[in-house]
């Protein structure tokens, strides 16, 4: 099968509430934005992929208008996912892969602001018996955490550990939404919003756009000096309902990490999509990474979380990072669901 | 007709899972415009630039390129008919009666058409090309609302019929 | 040329789903309905979970032995919901928790209504308090009252 690399990625500034800003507008920023800097056209793409949440916006069909910023017309090879741009990701990879397409462009996007994400997120639990409870995603995710700090996988200083390095990371990140020096004790001494769970152990509520273009490696060769190869791309999902999990591991990611080949090589860095606090140590344990290796130099998802691109992100970021010089062999996580329910891992190398 | 039998009178073989969800939309500047540009009876549509496809309700971005339109032109309440259709069926919630006409009507100087309705002659004399112009309701009752155009009617007779229209309300 | 002022509309989408029970799902709500019962199914195995699958999480298989489990349990583990959101069925400070039924082998999902933090913990014994009217839905089941440490 084809080699896929990672040409360019763009994101837009991450705001709580972009106002006026529509999605369509985000996106049109960021994807001109891309191709300019990237010196191709639109219409060197030979695939399009996207992933974005109707519900967020509260109409339904409000992906297709944001298809306007791709310049849709002559008619394009388009796709959708109702996931994070992770997942477009992946589907437009896979159609690298088998051949259909030498180029692809991936976009995630998404306005939280209008509604209210909580309630809106706990649809996505399981219809009968979960989401009549209005289980909303913070209390699931304090469920979680709580019987991690239970069972004594993991401390509540050691969430707040994970707080202060992802919003000191975040200060070398322009367009970031958290960021800062906070001390673990300034960060305990806070009062817990959704017990055990304190305001910083969630991820803010964000609006933005993501986008990123991928080649197979020959084609990304002449768009761009360093293109960062894909080299490995897995995603397990394990049960809509938390209580047939064990909720203080993630199997998913294990199993998807191994398949990747996280371990075949030593990892200098992971960008894991952990939207709160003890979940990114889940993950690190998951795909077994160790002290040595740099967890979340951007910050991760508690510096900024645009629904529906933040796992694009953390891909995006850790291809940048790999373009910089700054490593050359990282791993790249996204989570969708529930509690970790979903786990995509990506293993980005630079090109030797 | 029989009453109609409750599916869960001997087991719950339904569950009713009703889902409000409470949203706050705010306009892009595009529609902000277009809605004042309305209550104050006009048209007005975007391009990316003088000479590019005219898009009315202004979008932000031209899909034809996904550069942005950021120029606004003010347009005509005239156009002709592009395609029309008539409504033999009553529509659940909406106050007009059929048979009515709903049409797609190309304003004149824009490059896509919009829907709305078409009265203020015989249905059997509509035709596509037919020149219309809209007939606004008074100043005082607009709001920001497609619904300040009453509907469109040929072009010879708008005015009067908005007169007329005045007079009754 | 200057922004126009911001403009704002609330909206409310309302969804009025409604959802086939089946053969699993439907005998349970109606056990909660008619009889305030709560009902687990057992699994490859032998275990019984609850509330009860439609498919053996381990298998696949499709199960269907139903089984009474009682309405009393033990809290494993629970978060405390200081300020509920608009769609909580509780609007004071509550507890969503996960509780092992007696009689079962997985945890069950619901809210502990006890006023205060202090008066929950993992190891507490609770009790379902039972909805008058009940439609065959988890909320037939207002919430679980704790009933001793």
């Amino acid at each position: 099968m084809r080699d896929v690399a990672i040409v360019n990625y763009k994101q837009t500034p991450a705001t709580r509430d972009s106002l006026a800003t529509n999605e369509l507008q985000m996106l049109q920023s960021v994807i001109q934005g891309v191709i300019k800097e990237s010196g191709v056209e639109l219409s060197d793409m030979d695939f399009v992929c996207s992933g974005s949440c109707d519900y967020l916006a509260g109409a339904a069909f409000a992906f297709v208008e944001a298809i306007e910023a791709v310049g849709p017309f002559p008619p394009i090879k388009e796709s959708h996912v109702e996931m994070d741009g992770a997942w477009a990701l992946y589907e437009a990879v896979l159609k690298i892969r088998t051949g259909e397409a030498d180029s692809a462009l991936i976009y995630g996007f998404g306005k939280s602001s209008p509604g209210d994400l909580r309630s809106v997120l706990s649809l996505q639990l399981d219809p009968y018996y979960l989401a009549p409870l209005w289980l909303d995603t913070i209390s699931a995710a304090a469920l979680q955490a709580a019987q991690c700090l239970d069972k004594g996988v993991l401390s509540e200083a050691d969430m707040a550990a994970v707080v202060s390095r992802s919003r000191a990371n975040a200060k070398s990140v322009a367009g970031t939404q958290l960021s800062g020096d906070y001390s673990i004790e300034e960060l305990l001494a806070e009062p817990t919003f959704v017990s055990p769970l304190r305001m910083h152990d969630c991820a803010p509520i964000t609006d933005g756009a993501s986008v990123m273009i991928i080649a197979t490696p020959e084609k990304a060769r002449q768009w761009c000096d360093t293109p960062v190869v894909i080299s490995g791309l897995d995603n397990r999902i394990e049960s809509s309902m938390p209580t047939l999990r064990d909720l203080t591991v993630s199997r998913s990611t294990e199993t998807a990490g191994k398949a990747a080949g996280v371990g075949s090589k030593p990892v200098e860095f992971a960008e894991l999509h952990a939207p709160f606090s003890h979940q990114e140590i889940l993950l690190q344990k998951a795909l077994g990474l160790d002290a040595s290796v740099d967890i979340n130099p951007s910050g991760g998802a508690l510096a900024a979380n645009t629904m529906m691109a933040a796992g694009l992100d953390r891909i995006g970021h850790a291809a940048k990072m790999i373009q910089s010089g700054r490593y050359t062999r990282g791993v790249a996580h996204a989570t969708s669901g529930s509690c970790l329910q979903h786990n995509l891992v990506a293993v980005l190398e630079a090109v030797s | 007709m029989a009453e109609k039998k409750d599916p869960n009178a001997e087991r719950v073989n339904i569950m009713y899972a009703p889902v409000n969800l409470d949203y706050r939309f705010t306009a892009s500047d595009h529609t902000s415009r277009f809605l004042e540009s309305i209550r104050n009876g006009q048209f007005i549509g975007s391009q990316v630039s003088e000479g590019a496809p005219v898009y009315v309700p202004p979008r932000p971005v031209c899909p034809e390129t996904g550069l942005p339109a950021e120029r606004l032109v003010e347009l005509p309440d005239t156009g002709k008919v592009h395609w029309y259709t008539i409504v033999h069926i009553p529509i659940p919630d909406n106050p007009i009666k059929p048979p009515f006409v709903v049409a797609n009507i190309l304003l004149d100087g824009a490059d896509i058409t919009f829907l709305h309705l078409i009265s203020g002659c015989d249905n059997d004399d509509i035709d596509i090309g037919m020149r219309v112009k809209a007939v606004w309701k008074p100043e005082a009752e607009r709001t920001h609302s497609p619904a300040n155009i009453h509907f469109f009617a040929p072009i010879d007779k708008a005015d009067a019929l908005a007169e007329e229209l005045a007079k009754e309300a | 040329m200057n922004s126009p002022e911001i403009m704002q509309e609330d909206f409310s989408v309302h969804y009025t789903y409604t959802r086939s029970t089946g053969p699993v799902i439907g005998d349970f709500l109606t056990a909660l309905r008619d009889k305030k019962q709560i009902l687990g199914i057992k699994g490859s195995d032998g275990r019984t979970l609850v509330p009860p699958m439609e498919f053996d999480p381990i298998t696949t298989e499709p199960l269907s032995e139903m089984v009474d489990v009682s309405d009393q349990g033990t809290v494993t583990s629970f978060c405390w919901v200081k300020n509920p959101i608009k769609h909580h069925h509780i609007q004071h400070p509550f507890a969503f928790a996960t509780i092992r039924l007696d009689g079962a082998d997985t945890d069950f999902i619901h809210m502990v209504d006890c006023g205060d933090e202090a008066r929950i913990s993992v190891g507490s014994r609770v009790k379902a308090r039972w909805a008058d009217e009940r439609s065959g839905t988890m909320t037939d089941i207002v919430a679980f009252d704790v009933t001793g440490a």
